[in-house]
């Protein structure tokens, strides 16, 4: 250890390469801002039209021909979710498993899995439901499909994470005393992983909510397709008891995985 | 040679890691039904000793007969799984499963048995594992505890579902790794005094490491001193004075 002679700066000292590194990220961020964040200008102007855009879409419609059509294409939304959820839920617990470092039984062959799985997580949903439509068409289907393959790139890692980091000497103990690679998985990673995992999944589904909310946009079904067909026909109260109505469901949502959160993990 | 009257017999086993040499021409010969102590300072070689003893571990040379089995042999990877059926181990920070209750904890102890897959918990269970377990849990007297999660026992509540795990079976053999080290002094006594009566009454070997002198004279029969890789002193616990366990430790 060197000794200290001399009482030491308040702050680290910086190095030439560092404080140039500082000064080119700084200017990249201001020059960022400069072109494509408003201007003071634009937002004055923009103003009046938001004013006049929430004036046409208040109140939001109530029509119960569209309102019908609505709640169905919210209970597909839904449908989306769960059922793209689960399934990649189920698919990321195999993938977690041979993808975890000191747990899977492939080897260094686990690195392809980490690879697939870094491949869904990093390409984002929209670019997935764009892939799928243009594969199996237009509709829910090309929806759910993009959702399991979000949930595959989210749960897949965390699942893995979790299977990593359950206690090391309790995995030993059980191989010690004679049990196998299936032992030790279904005996003591599971049980010590589970809290983590169902966190995961939770969060997962509200991810899934907000994501089959979009999907609609390209054309993977649920409501995001009413959003944008109101738009592009500029029925704006009908755009607005959709906004609406996404919007309690992503909060209940939220509520509800809270509570079966505290339900099953405590407080 | 018959070995039938010793739970352990080794004869000139060296192990080697490397350059270094961890254990150097042991030999040994544990009698069935004792309770044996194994002492010596850090990196004499206690743990490699009995990862050896169990087959965890393969010597360079020499030969180890564990309940007699030659576990030396070449063709002896079967035979050391059936082995390890009649071991129980008892670790030095319990490694028991977190988040998951005593009972399961103790019906792990019958991983390797036939139809093993059931012993991932008492849910899955046949009946008799779940009874055996459960009296092994109530004889420890943790009966309040049956169902309480591991991670919320307190550590010598913990040490006795990990005995209550290594037992189970009714193991021939029981090996312990410092038992005690990780317990404070109240709990450590309780825990040392608990496995000297259980083998004892159940006629089981016992071969436990520890740092702890006054643990291994008072619970043990026999004391092993391993020391520069070698056995230093062995011999009957009565003889192990003050003057021996200096020249062990200096």
């Amino acid at each position: 250890m060197t000794k200290q002679t001399k009482l030491p700066h308040r702050t680290p000292q910086m190095s030439a390469l560092s404080f140039t590194l500082l000064i080119t990220a700084v200017a990249l961020i201001l020059a960022s801002i400069g072109d494509v964040a408003p201007s003071p200008q634009r937002l004055m102007e923009g103003g009046p039209r938001v004013v006049n855009l929430l004036g046409r879409m208040l109140p939001p419609s109530s029509d119960p021909e569209f309102l019908m059509r609505m709640v169905w294409t919210l209970v597909e939304t839904m449908q989306i979710a769960l059922a793209g959820t689960t399934l990649g839920i189920l698919i990321s617990f195999p993938i977690g498993w041979l993808s975890s470092q000191g747990l899977s039984p492939i080897g260094s062959l686990r690195w392809l899995v980490k690879g697939f799985v870094s491949l869904c997580r990093t390409i984002p949903d929209l670019v997935w439901a764009l892939i799928f439509v243009s594969t199996v068409g237009l509709g829910a289907v090309a929806g759910t499909m993009t959702i399991v393959v979000d949930t595959l790139g989210f749960c897949g890692r965390f699942f893995a994470e979790a299977m990593e980091d359950t206690d090391r000497d309790a995995r030993d103990a059980i191989q010690t005393i004679g049990g196998n690679h299936w032992n030790m998985l279904s005996a003591a990673v599971i049980p010590d992983a589970l809290p983590s995992m169902i966190n995961t999944s939770l969060y997962a589904l509200e991810r899934a909510i907000r994501s089959s909310v979009v999907l609609g946009l390209v054309g993977a079904g649920g409501i995001g397709q009413e959003l944008k067909t109101a738009f592009d026909l500029f029925q704006y109260k009908q755009a607005s008891a959709i906004i609406l109505a996404i919007f309690v469901i992503v909060i209940a949502m939220e509520a509800l995985t809270d509570w079966i959160r505290k339900k099953i993990l405590g407080p | 040679m018959d070995n039938t009257a010793n739970a352990v017999y080794l004869s000139r086993v060296s192990k080697v890691f490397g350059t270094s040499t961890v254990l150097n021409d042991i030999n040994l010969s544990l009698t069935n039904g004792r309770r044996v102590a194994l002492l010596g300072p850090n990196g004499a070689g206690k743990s490699t000793l009995l990862k050896t003893i169990v087959g965890l571990t393969r010597p360079n040379s020499g030969t180890v007969v564990t309940l007699g089995t030659n576990i030396t042999e070449p063709s002896s990877k079967h035979a050391i799984k059936e082995l390890r059926q009649k071991i129980g181990f008892v670790f030095q920070n319990h490694s028991l499963v977190p988040r998951t209750s005593a009972l399961s904890n103790v019906v792990h102890g019958f991983m390797g048995a036939p139809g093993s897959w059931r012993a991932v918990s008492h849910s899955l269970a046949p009946e008799a594992w779940r009874v055996a377990a459960w009296q092994m849990l109530v004889e420890l007297g943790l009966s309040n505890h049956i169902l309480s999660k591991v991670n919320q026992l307190s550590g010598g509540q913990a040490q006795r579902v990990a005995i209550a795990r290594a037992m189970v079976r009714s193991p021939q053999l029981l090996i312990a790794d410092e038992p005690a080290a990780s317990l404070d002094p109240t709990a450590g006594e309780e825990i040392m005094l608990l496995f000297s009566q259980l083998v004892q009454k159940r006629g089981t070997t016992l071969l436990f490491t520890t740092h702890n002198i006054n643990h291994a004279r008072t619970y043990a029969d026999e004391i092993v001193a391993l020391k520069n890789h070698k056995i230093h002193w062995f011999g009957s616990a009565t003889d192990f004075d003050d003057a021996i366990s200096r020249t062990l430790y200096i």
